[in-house]
């Protein structure tokens, strides 16, 4: 292991637990399942949360149709920059590094997703995104601190009500992911196989 | 009125144009509500499909989720829970009430490692509970981790699992407290999110 990451980072790095997780050879049929996608059994992450079983799998089936139903609403970059801004401004580097690449992919403004990461959530962005990481940072505040006037500048970016609802489940949910990856363990050196 | 605990608390009426929305993303909607179930199973001994489940009382879960839903200050989230608290261990509602309003601040705050982040910390304060005989050292030991996941998640460090460990809590418990802790502090925000879109919806905001 190489010493953790101390910036936001898009470089692909790794995360280790700081309690044990389940190991490979543990893992059920009941765990399996819970994974969802059985590749992540690979991940010392998910066979740490798989520790309890019936909250990961309803973890990680909310996540995955937040980021991925592509039935109309918000497009996934701005989806991904949600993610993005909430994880940068809660201070997980980890999950910021893996969102951010998937906002630079499908957003295709690797400059605007840098700019967040370098400078901050007050980073200078377009209109569309502007809103999009003040209503993030907005929300992940205790007490969230949303307000009509953010829904109004989601709004007039152009958003209807299901992108606006799309952009705060996308920034409610990775208050709820942060918080894990924050508090189990730390990002390391390079890349070890996982993903939140 | 919908038995999903989010619609409720958000006031999402069925039918409506915020449930017709909330249709849009079904696994969404349904893996918040199973989320829920599996974190606060509804009767007591009843299993929650979960290996944590037994790691965990049902008071602990409640009281826990009463002190994070009173830190967010969103009314409905806190009654819901404090309700359910105050139904499963009536004297630990007003314990947990008062370390409610002793550990209520602003957040995210927290401090960084040395190094380029370092200029951005904000310093805050830590929770040490007050009645720690009333609640004892499993419960004191959860309410000031949650304060931690709550408001300077970006300070939390193997110490603090460590002193979760030394109050008792298994690898599988912390575990689940943290999803718990963790799971909430979505739900709150999605209500709060679906609170205001409904009244955008309605016109009246304010």
């Amino acid at each position: 292991m190489t010493a953790a990451p101390l910036a936001f980072t898009t470089d692909r790095i790794g995360w280790e637990p700081w309690v044990e997780p389940l190991a490979e050879a543990e893992l059920t049929e009941a765990h399996r399942e819970a994974l969802v996608d059985r590749a992540r059994a690979a991940s010392p992450y998910f066979r740490l949360l798989a520790r309890d079983p019936g909250i990961l799998h309803a973890r990680t089936k909310t996540d995955l149709d937040i980021f991925h139903n592509a039935d109309g609403g918000l497009p996934r970059a701005e989806r991904e920059l949600a993610a993005t801004a909430t994880s940068r401004h809660n201070g997980c580097v980890f999950c910021a590094s893996v969102h951010a690449r998937f906002a630079e992919h499908y957003g295709r403004r690797p400059d605007d997703v840098r700019r967040l990461l370098d400078e901050g959530v007050g980073a200078r962005q377009d209109r569309l995104w502007r809103a999009i990481v003040d209503a993030s940072v907005a929300l992940a505040a205790t007490p969230p601190a949303l307000t009509g006037d953010h829904l109004d500048a989601l709004r007039a970016a152009g958003l209807d009500d299901l992108a606006i609802s799309d952009a705060l489940h996308a920034a409610a949910f990775f208050n709820w992911a942060n918080r894990l990856m924050l508090s189990l363990g730390e990002p390391t050196a390079p890349e070890a196989p996982v993903k939140e | 009125m919908s038995t999903d605990i989010i619609d409720r608390l958000a006031g999402v009426e069925p039918g409506s144009p915020l449930d017709r929305l909330r249709r849009r993303r079904p696994d969404a909607r349904e893996h918040a509500q199973r989320g829920y179930l599996a974190l606060f199973p509804q009767d007591t001994g009843s299993d929650t499909g979960g290996g944590g489940a037994g790691e965990v009382s049902l008071v602990e879960r409640y009281a826990v989720a009463a002190f994070v839903a009173g830190l967010h200050r969103d009314p409905a989230s806190a009654r819901h829970y404090d309700d359910l608290l105050a139904a499963h261990a009536p004297g630990l509602a007003a314990v947990v009430s008062a370390e409610v309003e002793a550990a209520t601040t602003t957040g995210p705050y927290g401090i960084y490692p040395e190094g380029p982040l370092a200029a951005e910390s904000v310093p805050g304060p830590a929770h040490r509970v007050g009645d720690r005989a009333a609640l004892g050292d499993r419960l004191a030991a959860a309410l000031e981790h949650a304060h931690l996941l709550v408001f300077r998640p970006r300070e939390a460090d193997p110490e603090a699992l460590r002193a979760l460990a030394r109050a008792g809590w298994s690898t599988t418990g912390v575990v689940t407290l943290s999803q718990l802790v963790s799971f909430l502090t979505f739900q709150i925000r999605i209500v709060a999110g679906l609170r205001l879109l409904r009244t955008a919806q309605k016109g009246t905001r304010p």
